[in-house]
């Protein structure tokens, strides 16, 4: 058989090198041929901006598959609980307050650090805490790609805008509420800034009210002492979760008046922690319970002051000298 | 729907009955065609609010009680009282119906600018409640809002500074009770009413009593002359209560008197001990491997830890009625709902009854079930859970089936041990007990002490237990206890046998061949309403 000889000779090998080394990776792109690449868009049109995937918009649903929800259940109880059980040694108080209700429940808090959602995760009573979705602020658990999914799995949380008005949020929470699940909810809106507490805002009452679903107010102490707002670096304390009576809004009440009514509640169950429950009960009934705010118009030191033990940057004083007994 | 207690004609397709055994259980086949076996009802549908119902019932008082709101006012002074460990039985599962109650009159108070508020566990002549036994019966809200600060207490029938002479019944029964319940502008006492016993005046007069009062119904001449105890109109230990009660209501002590009442869910309707309130007809196979995985299990534990696994157990009952008001329209009200419960209508007595005696009685929560109670329990509470007339004939037989081991508590039960071992060995005859050793236990120091700075039953305690057997002792011909500490049922005046048939081979001096049987299936209670 004949070989075929190319017709290659020096200069032709010069001239290809050349063309290789001027061809750029976008070029090659460019000469693949539509539908195989994006099109391009034409002059004077307004390109559609893509719907971003993570935010508001990222969609949990697979994160309340069954082989999601186990994995979900065995990190909770191999992992976050003991975690919890080491760091933040949780006296729960009040659960017999739940064992007249059953069906599906929205819990409402009050928040001062991180270590909130995996302490309630894990202290929730059965058969509330294996089957709760937690609503997470959208800009900060959903940010991004990898908090999303890790939000979603690990805390079962859905996105709940707070920076912009979106029904979006509650129409997702109240949907899985009519399903079976129950919600777990900080209606405060974020970490407490300075160890006082902030007003409530309404989702949990309007939530409430749309399902005919009972709130449980949760008032959590001693979080703010492991890991307050700014600190990175978490340090043992003892907690204390108090759970309330299941509260049912009244005919006349909208989601605003429901709402105080929550942050009342809430407060009670700070000064039953506080002090007792009889002294709780006094002070409530004579429009006496201290507020979760703090003191209002005053100066920042005072409010500070006011916190006492539970201020969150307290230390125990260092012993300078040695007990001698 | 729940069904009523029935009585069973045993026949020889009847399959062996469940008696229980203490800490341990029994399958005994009874002798057809003469043998009858009386069954509780079922469980009855407990209330769907109860939170609604104890708020309705102190809104909406009996009798010529005003609501509790109306009652309470600022600077008075306030004093709850409840009944203590031996209700109910076994203990219930938290929360406790007493919390609920008391939790719901706090918040009133609290409403009403009530301060000055006392809470006190009514337990007479009972051992003290520990603080864990105090934070199941009222939460741990109440005991820290409470304890810390000494205005939640045992009350102390040995303590003459803080009990008041209230006067003396027209037959001269002295009224002596708790000085801060005297005191009050108003006292509430918040009952379980278990049986047809509890409850009505007998709480304030015997709860919060002494020794100086108790003595005159707590004796052998009341409760020979109870017939039952169980049974109101026919008790004079409820009489001679009641006649205490009109002597504290006309001395200005004011009560709002706080009942309720349980169905006999004891064993729950399912999980591993509900076979135990199953008729054993329709146990399932599921059903029997539970039965035989739990005997084949309490077989190889010790007595201590069976005692411990029984005595952990938190039965699952459930609030069928609250009542509120004046003491008697309440009572009144409470006794008819647990009848509704308790009564299983039986013709005719027989010539003996059976009993399996279980591990638990209102004097060893948390403790051993001693022989003294042994005997309390089934001449005393069973033996009385009658409406009519005895179950068992005059002069016939009662076989009891429990191993009466020869043990006591030291800490709960020491005057009990002296009792056994001194009094029972010179005699067994209550009337002679009470007359000749009664004083002396009932005055001695140490068993004072014991009471009132440990956890002991009072000194005189034993002596109560033996006279509530009396009335079955003085009826019955003779009492066997099957599968019981051969020398501790003789210490008793009884007789000891291996097995039920030997029982009732025994009972043939007595009653003759061919005689006819009754057995109580019980627990759950039920309560014979015979004619």
């Amino acid at each position: 058989m004949a070989r075929t000889r190319l017709p290659v000779n020096g200069r032709t090998l010069a001239q290809l090198a050349a063309a290789t080394t001027k061809t750029s990776a976008a070029s090659v792109v460019r000469r693949v041929p539509f539908p195989y690449r994006p099109p391009t868009v034409p002059a004077g049109v307004e390109p559609k901006r893509p719907e971003p995937k993570t935010g508001g918009n990222y969609d949990t649903e697979w994160a309340r598959s069954y082989p999601a929800r186990l994995a979900r259940v065995l990190l909770v109880e191999g992992l976050v609980r003991p975690a919890v059980e080491l760091l933040a040694a949780p006296t729960i108080k009040g659960v017999d307050r739940l064992l007249d209700t059953d069906g599906p429940l929205i819990f409402a808090a009050n928040h001062h650090s991180h270590v909130d959602t995996p302490l309630l995760l894990s202290t929730l009573p059965e058969p509330w805490r294996h089957r709760i979705i937690i609503g997470a602020a959208a800009d900060y658990f959903f940010g991004s790609r990898l908090t999303a999914p890790v939000s979603a799995l690990v805390i079962g949380a859905i996105p709940i805008e707070r920076s912009r008005v979106s029904r979006k949020s509650s129409d997702d929470a109240a949907a899985l509420i009519d399903e079976g699940w129950s919600f777990l909810i900080f209606p405060e809106g974020g970490r407490s800034p300075d160890g006082w507490g902030q007003p409530f805002r309404g989702g949990a009452a309007y939530l409430s009210l749309r399902c005919n679903v009972p709130v449980v107010p949760i008032h959590v102490e001693g979080t703010s002492r492991i890991m307050r707002k700014g600190s990175k670096v978490p340090k043992p304390a003892p907690t204390t979760i108090t759970f309330g009576t299941p509260m049912w809004p009244t005919d006349d009440e909208d989601s605003r008046k429901f709402a105080a009514r929550i942050e009342a509640a809430v407060g009670q169950l700070a000064d039953e922690t506080a002090t007792d429950w009889w002294t709780a009960r006094r002070r409530a009934h004579r429009n006496e319970t201290p507020s979760l705010q703090g003191p209002g118009s005053v100066g920042a030191w005072r409010r500070t002051w006011s916190l006492g033990d539970r201020s969150p940057k307290r230390r125990r004083a260092k012993r300078a000298w040695p007990d001698l007994g | 729907m729940p069904r009523p207690g029935f009585v069973l004609e045993v026949d020889r397709s009847t399959p062996p009955i469940l008696f229980h055994h203490g800490e341990q259980f029994r399958l005994e086949k009874l002798p057809p065609g003469r043998s009858r076996v009386i069954y509780p009802a079922e469980p009855l549908e407990p209330l769907e609010d109860i939170e609604g119902a104890i708020r309705d019932a102190l809104l909406n008082p009996l009798g010529d009680s005003q609501p509790l709101p109306s009652l309470l006012k600022p600077g008075m002074k306030l004093t709850i009282a409840f009944d203590d460990i031996s209700l109910p039985l076994p203990p219930m599962k938290r929360p406790d119906v007493r919390q609920r109650v008391i939790e719901q009159v706090l918040d009133i108070a609290a409403a009403a600018g009530v301060d000055d508020v006392h809470i006190i566990a009514a337990l007479a002549l009972h051992r003290r409640m520990t603080e864990s036994e105090l934070r199941h019966a009222l939460g741990d809200r109440i005991y820290d809002a409470f304890a810390p600060h000494g205005a939640l207490y045992n009350h102390d029938a040995e303590d003459p500074d803080n009990l008041t002479f209230i006067g003396a019944t027209d037959r001269g029964e002295e009224v002596e009770i708790n000085k801060r319940a005297a005191e009050s502008d108003l006292l509430i006492y918040v009952n379980i009413n278990l049986v047809a016993m509890d409850g009505g005046w007998k709480s304030t007069a015997t709860g919060l009593s002494s020794y100086r009062s108790l003595r005159h119904h707590h004796n052998v001449q009341t409760m020979q002359h109870s017939r039952s105890f169980m049974d109101q109109h026919k008790s004079e230990l409820h009489s001679s209560n009641w006649r205490m009660g009109k002597v504290l209501r006309d001395s200005g002590v004011k009560v709002f008197q706080i009942e309720t009442t349980l169905n006999n869910d004891v064993f729950g309707q399912d999980g591993p001990m509900s076979v135990l309130q199953k008729r054993e007809w329709e146990w399932g196979t599921r059903d029997r491997l539970a039965f035989l995985a739990m005997k084949k299990g309490l077989d190889k534990l010790s007595p201590k830890a069976r005692r411990q696994i029984f005595h952990s157990w938190k039965a699952p009952h459930n609030v069928t009625s609250v009542q509120a008001g004046e003491v008697e329209a309440v009572h009144e009200r409470t006794t008819s709902h647990v009848y509704e419960q308790h009564l299983v209508p039986i013709e005719g007595q027989a010539d003996i009854l059976t009993m399996g005696l279980p591990y638990i009685c209102p004097y060893n929560v948390n403790s051993i079930m001693n022989p003294i109670l042994v005997m309390c329990l089934g001449l005393g509470y069973f033996f009385n859970l009658y409406r009519g007339q005895p179950l068992v004939r005059e002069g016939g037989v009662v076989i009891m089936s429990h191993p009466t081991p020869w043990e006591f508590h030291p800490v709960h039960h020491p005057s009990y041990i002296d009792f056994f071992e001194q009094v029972l060995a010179d005699t067994t005859d209550p009337k002679v007990i009470e007359d000749r050793y009664e004083k002396q236990f009932a005055e001695d120091e140490w068993y004072r002490h014991l009471y009132r700075t440990s956890y002991a039953y009072h000194g005189v305690h034993p002596f109560y237990m033996w006279y509530w057997g009396a009335h079955g002792m003085q009826h019955v011909g003779r009492t066997i206890i099957v599968g019981g500490d051969t020398r501790a049922v003789r210490r008793m005046g009884f007789m000891p046998a291996s097995t039920l048939q030997d029982a009732l081979e025994m009972a043939t001096d007595v009653v003759g061949r061919d005689a006819t049987i009754t057995h109580v299936h019980n627990p759950p209670i039920l309560m014979a309403d015979v004619t």
